[in-house]
């Protein structure tokens, strides 16, 4: 099983860092990371293998939100499969 | 495998171009439920709805949180509780009760099935059903009703016509301190379909599994985003941009319908893609249609617009899912669309120009707030013509009319929350009494004798 982490906003110190250390905690394990910085503006994508998290893929989600709202970014974890579903036919 | 451009396309469309689910709706059947008498069959009932939709809100909320992807109500429709009832007609307010209660004990906001089908004819217990609605209405809070009052196959039923009308005056009068919101939860159908996830008008038809999921997706702003990046596309590019949005949007409701049904041991009935306005900014179906290149949602041209867009909407849809159904398209409540109500205030939209769009769009004359003074024949009358329009071209039609009690034309009703607010609109003055007064069928058309 894995999900898709994606973090947005205006680019700052220590956003990879933050985000890894916190997803390494709760037992996800990032396979692939890809980032761009236009401007000031960043946006990152991680696959995560999320086969051996501690918590609900619905509570990890919301504390990615709330970590997000607290290092003043955009976070959000959701499951693969509904980007497979929306983009291919 | 999708794109970094994908992901954050989905990212956009939840959070600045309200995608998202609108309802998961769990069917349920009732026919377990009947018992010799209505006490004992309303027990039966809430207890067999509370057990059955135990954990939807949870699972919703679950996958809520997975996919990242907002589901905005949790809902439950039952069997027409007519059916349960008819060996007691007259105590069938009992099983509303119960189901009402099943609904607060559930946490869901509405709950569909306190339905009628007499699109051929009024049974006795029907008759004595219909009368019992407008009260059921007033005093349960999360109940919704609807009568099926004609079909292509089988014409339209006169006599259910006239009752409908007088239910609608009389349930918006028993509710006059809420500006007349019993009339809110009727619905008047024409080809009323049996897997509906939406409200008012959802019910559990009786060809339907035991219990099903289906789930209703929306996203009217992500479809106006799209076309405002092809601001002078011509309209083949259009229906093109359309389509491929409406995919989109389905899949994801297929995705969790699909999770949801089986999280809540149902079966996957059909997702029900349906461009569904809330009064938000931005989330209104007048503003694609304006966005299209009308100036006023109801000027020239919005009939063309609108029979452009549900198609388009309808062939995405039907791209993306093994199971289409309910009504899929794209609806216009007046009162849950901001670029409708603008619309209604500035005169621009009538009820004569919403009735020409009802014949191209997958509902029909929806949250319209009409003055309380007008006569319940003339309901009647504006209820057969939806009839007829839907029952003439083969399209579900439907009607969801406001008499507003003691209010006229420039005031405006208010109902809050997801029904939102809604000029009067001014009506035809003239009688039709004589023709309601008639009763009898119309007689089904000529090409329902297809056999």
């Amino acid at each position: 099983m894995r999900a898709v982490v994606t973090v947005t906003g205006k680019d700052k110190k220590g956003i990879i860092a933050k985000i890894s250390t916190f997803l390494s905690e709760k037992g996800a394990n990032i396979e692939d990371i890809s980032q761009t910085i236009l401007g000031e503006y960043f946006a990152m994508i991680m696959i995560v293998d999320i086969s051996s998290i501690t918590e609900e893929l619905s509570v990890l989600a919301k504390e990615c939100n709330e970590l997000g709202k607290k290092i003043g970014m955009s976070v959000y974890m959701q499951h693969e499969d509904i980007f497979n579903a929306m983009h291919n036919v | 495998m999708f794109s970094k451009n994908d992901v954050l396309e989905t990212i956009a469309m939840v959070e600045k171009e309200h995608l998202d689910i609108r309802t998961i709706t769990m069917g349920i059947s009732l026919l377990t439920c009947i018992r010799d008498t209505a006490e004992e069959t309303a027990a039966k009932v809430y207890d067999l709805v509370c057990k059955k939709a135990e954990n939807i809100v949870k699972t919703a909320s679950d996958l809520s949180g997975e996919y990242g992807i907002p589901i905005v109500n949790k809902r439950v429709s039952v069997t027409p509780v007519s059916l349960i009832t008819a060996a007691f007609p007259e105590k069938a307010p009992l099983v509303g009760k119960a189901l009402d209660n099943a609904a607060k004990t559930l946490g869901i906001d509405f709950l569909g099935g306190y339905s009628a089908l007499v699109h051929k004819s009024t049974a006795d217990y029907e008759r004595k059903f219909i009368r019992t609605i407008p009260e059921v209405l007033a005093t349960t809070e999360r109940l919704c009703a609807s009568v099926n009052v004609g079909s292509t196959k089988s014409g339209i039923n006169m006599e259910a016509v006239k009752m409908l009308g007088e239910a609608f005056k009389e349930a918006a009068y028993l509710t006059k301190e809420k500006d007349g919101i019993g009339a809110a939860k009727l619905v008047a159908f024409c080809n009323a379909v049996e897997d509906n996830p939406f409200m008012a008008g959802a019910f559990h038809g009786v060809g339907e599994a035991d219990t099903v999921v289906n789930v209703g997706v929306s996203g009217p702003g992500v479809v106006k985003h799209a076309l405002e990046q092809i601001p002078n596309a011509d309209l083949t590019d259009v229906a093109e941009m359309i389509k491929r949005t409406a995919f989109k949007i389905t899949r994801a409701g297929q995705l969790v319908a699909k999770e949801a049904a089986k999280r809540l041991n149902a079966q996957f009935g059909i997702v029900d893609l349906s461009l569904a306005p809330t009064p938000a900014m931005g989330d209104s179906v007048a503003q694609i249609l304006e966005e299209m290149g009308i100036e006023t949602v109801g000027g020239h041209g919005t009939t063309a617009a609108l029979a452009l867009l549900n198609d388009a909407v309808k062939k995405g849809g039907v791209m993306a899912s093994s199971r289409v159904g309910g009504l899929s398209g794209a609806f216009i409540p007046v009162s849950e669309d901001i670029g409708m109500i603008r619309a209604a205030e500035k005169g621009a939209i009538t009820l004569d120009k919403l009735e020409a769009m009802t014949c191209v769009c997958s509902v029909g004359l929806d949250m319209i707030a009409i003055p309380g003074d007008t006569p319940a024949t003339t309901i009647a009358a504006m209820i057969a013509d939806e009839a007829a329009i839907g029952m003439i071209n083969n399209k579900t039609t439907a009607v969801r009319i406001i008499p507003a009690p003691n209010k006229g034309v420039g005031e405006e009703v208010s109902f809050g929350g997801l029904l939102g607010r809604a000029p009067i609109m001014p009506v035809h003055n003239c009688d039709s009494s004589r023709i309601i007064n008639r009763g009898g069928n119309i007689p089904a058309p000529i090409h329902s004798f297809k056999n």
